[in-house]
């Protein structure tokens, strides 16, 4: 028997106003709301699902440490297979990776994949570093604003080894927020320029204020099943092509190279490998930007362009609205929201763009699309490539 | 002043931090490869073997990057900022997180060279420093 076709069969997201979530809701609310939009989205129940993958940081200590316990008592679930990885923020790229391993083998046939965060709401973000304990306790005491000083980091070796520039890194981030003005989702729409992301408050030297990710809620859901079982339901099925992932490090001294994203080298290459594709097939990336260096190591990471070589083709407007490398369409983690772990948005867009449904931001024709997660301290990739056909 | 966070002392870590309280910076040698590791682990991480050893590092290395933070990580850090954090390169090969301690921030480049200090934060917790040695 031929290994089944695996699709995205139902995606969701909670509307946010300001970044937060109107009315306010519970993470486990959040993620039972989406969950139950995006099965409605592809004609199931909750009685059809048999698998359930999650990430978070709510409910820690508490509830949270046992995140797919908690979620399938909460939507009354008995999943024939679970998955709680959490590689921070590219969990989600690694769970489709996961969720279409065990369709592929036939065991399970719908999967959910849940996230939500209120970060905004319970004002529980600041870059205290994380407890000084096992490898920890080698790396917290030195007071390195967590984790945008590690980027930082990242940022200042790139500089130093292929001379990229701060300038070079606001592209980025106007790029984004020209996609994100096209978005009526998106939290931060008005126009930017180089200069402001610039002149905005330094950080951690040398990333400014604008070089960094918003802070939001937020909370969406994903549902994959098989080609076959697709066919009777309402929405267009997106294909799973391809995926992979890896990971390096969770301290940054322990990164294999500060100028480059390995884990996302590796990743890249084993979704390409599956997919059987090159990087020039791709028509739509959406490339996780929790800081405008994480995207231009990842681009030359997945080999859009050599390495070094990301300054300059991030450069002129090339992955803005109407430049030839669409990217980040929703606006991003820049521009349109980061509750903290915003892999599984990326995924979202990725749909919404292969459907046809992205409204002003559609990019025309879009038939293949790439979303590439990134988590912790460029500790972790997972890449996937989906398709509409 | 809220206090900084201070490292949980565990068994495999402690002769390490005994180490720096003595003004010393231990690393870990591999007897059967002969790498040298940072932090203190049980199994080498290059050829797996257990028969790691206690050495004293030079102290001396390079900055491999670092950044200058203007906000403080938690309110501990909050009347250092701006402050220098910095992963530093050994001359015996691994790399550590640490502080270059200067008044003169803009004298930090990569590549710079440094040596360790030893700042005794309490009576029982001593943490490496690292100091430019050549501008």
């Amino acid at each position: 028997m031929a290994k089944p076709q695996v699709v995205i069969a139902g995606i969701a997201d909670v509307p946010l106003e300001n970044g937060i979530i109107p009315g306010g809701a519970s993470d486990l609310e959040i993620q039972a709301r989406t969950a139950k939009a995006a099965l409605e989205e592809a004609g199931l129940k909750f009685s059809d699902v048999d698998a359930l993958l999650t990430a978070g940081l709510w409910g820690i200590p508490g509830p949270g440490q046992f995140p797919t316990l908690a979620l399938s008592e909460y939507l009354g679930i008995r999943p024939a297979f679970s998955d709680g990885t959490n590689i921070g923020g590219a969990a989600f790229e690694a769970h489709l990776g996961h969720a279409a391993m065990a369709i592929e083998a036939g065991h399970i046939e719908v999967a959910l994949i849940t996230y939500a965060s209120t970060q905004k709401s319970l004002r529980s973000r600041d870059l205290k570093g994380r407890p000084a304990v096992l490898s920890l306790q080698f790396d917290t005491p030195y007071g390195l604003p967590y984790p945008v000083g590690a980027y930082a980091m990242v940022a200042q070796r790139h500089m130093y080894e292929f001379g990229t520039t701060s300038e070079q890194l606001a592209e980025i981030a106007v790029a984004t927020r020209q996609w994100a003005a096209k978005n009526p989702a998106a939290m931060m729409r008005e126009p930017l320029t180089l200069d402001d992301v610039m002149s905005s408050p330094m950080i951690a030297d040398p990333l400014h204020l604008l070089d960094c990710c918003l802070v939001t809620d937020g909370g969406g859901s994903i549902v994959v099943t098989t080609e076959a079982r697709a066919r009777d339901l309402k929405t267009r099925p997106i294909y799973v092509r391809g995926y992979g992932e890896s990971q390096t490090h969770l301290t940054i001294a322990s990164m294999p190279d500060l100028a480059v994203h390995t884990a996302a080298e590796e990743s890249g290459k084993r979704a390409f490998a599956m997919a059987g594709i090159g990087s020039d097939a791709i028509d739509v990336a959406e490339i996780y930007d929790s800081f405008t260096i994480t995207v231009l190591l990842t681009l030359e990471a997945l080999g859009f362009c050599g390495r070094g070589e990301g300054g300059a083709f991030v450069s002129g407007g090339h992955t803005a609205p109407g430049g030839s490398f669409p990217m980040n369409t929703s606006g991003g983690g820049l521009s349109y929201a980061h509750p903290g772990m915003f892999g599984i948005f990326l995924l979202i867009e990725a749909v919404r763009q292969l459907r046809g449904e992205a409204d002003a931001r559609q990019v025309d024709g879009a038939r293949i699309a790439l979303a590439h997660g990134t988590g912790g301290v460029m500790s972790s990739g997972a890449t996937c490539i989906l398709s509409n056909h | 002043m809220t206090e900084k966070p201070l490292p949980t002392i565990d068994p495999s870590s402690r002769p390490f931090w005994e180490a720096a309280k003595a003004h010393r910076l231990a690393i870990q040698h591999c007897e059967d490869c002969g790498a040298y590791i940072f932090y203190p682990r049980t199994t080498c991480t290059t050829c797996s073997s257990d028969r790691l050893e206690w050495t004293e590092s030079s102290g001396e290395g390079f900055v491999y990057s670092y950044t200058i933070s203007y906000r403080p990580a938690g309110t501990g850090f909050k009347e250092d900022v701006p402050y220098v954090v910095a992963v530093i390169e050994l001359k015996e090969g691994p790399r550590l997180l640490s502080n270059i301690v200067t008044d003169d921030l803009e004298s930090v480049t990569i590549g710079s060279e440094v040596r360790v200090v030893f700042d005794d934060v309490t009576d029982e917790i001593t943490l490496p420093k690292f100091i430019l040695t050549k501008r």
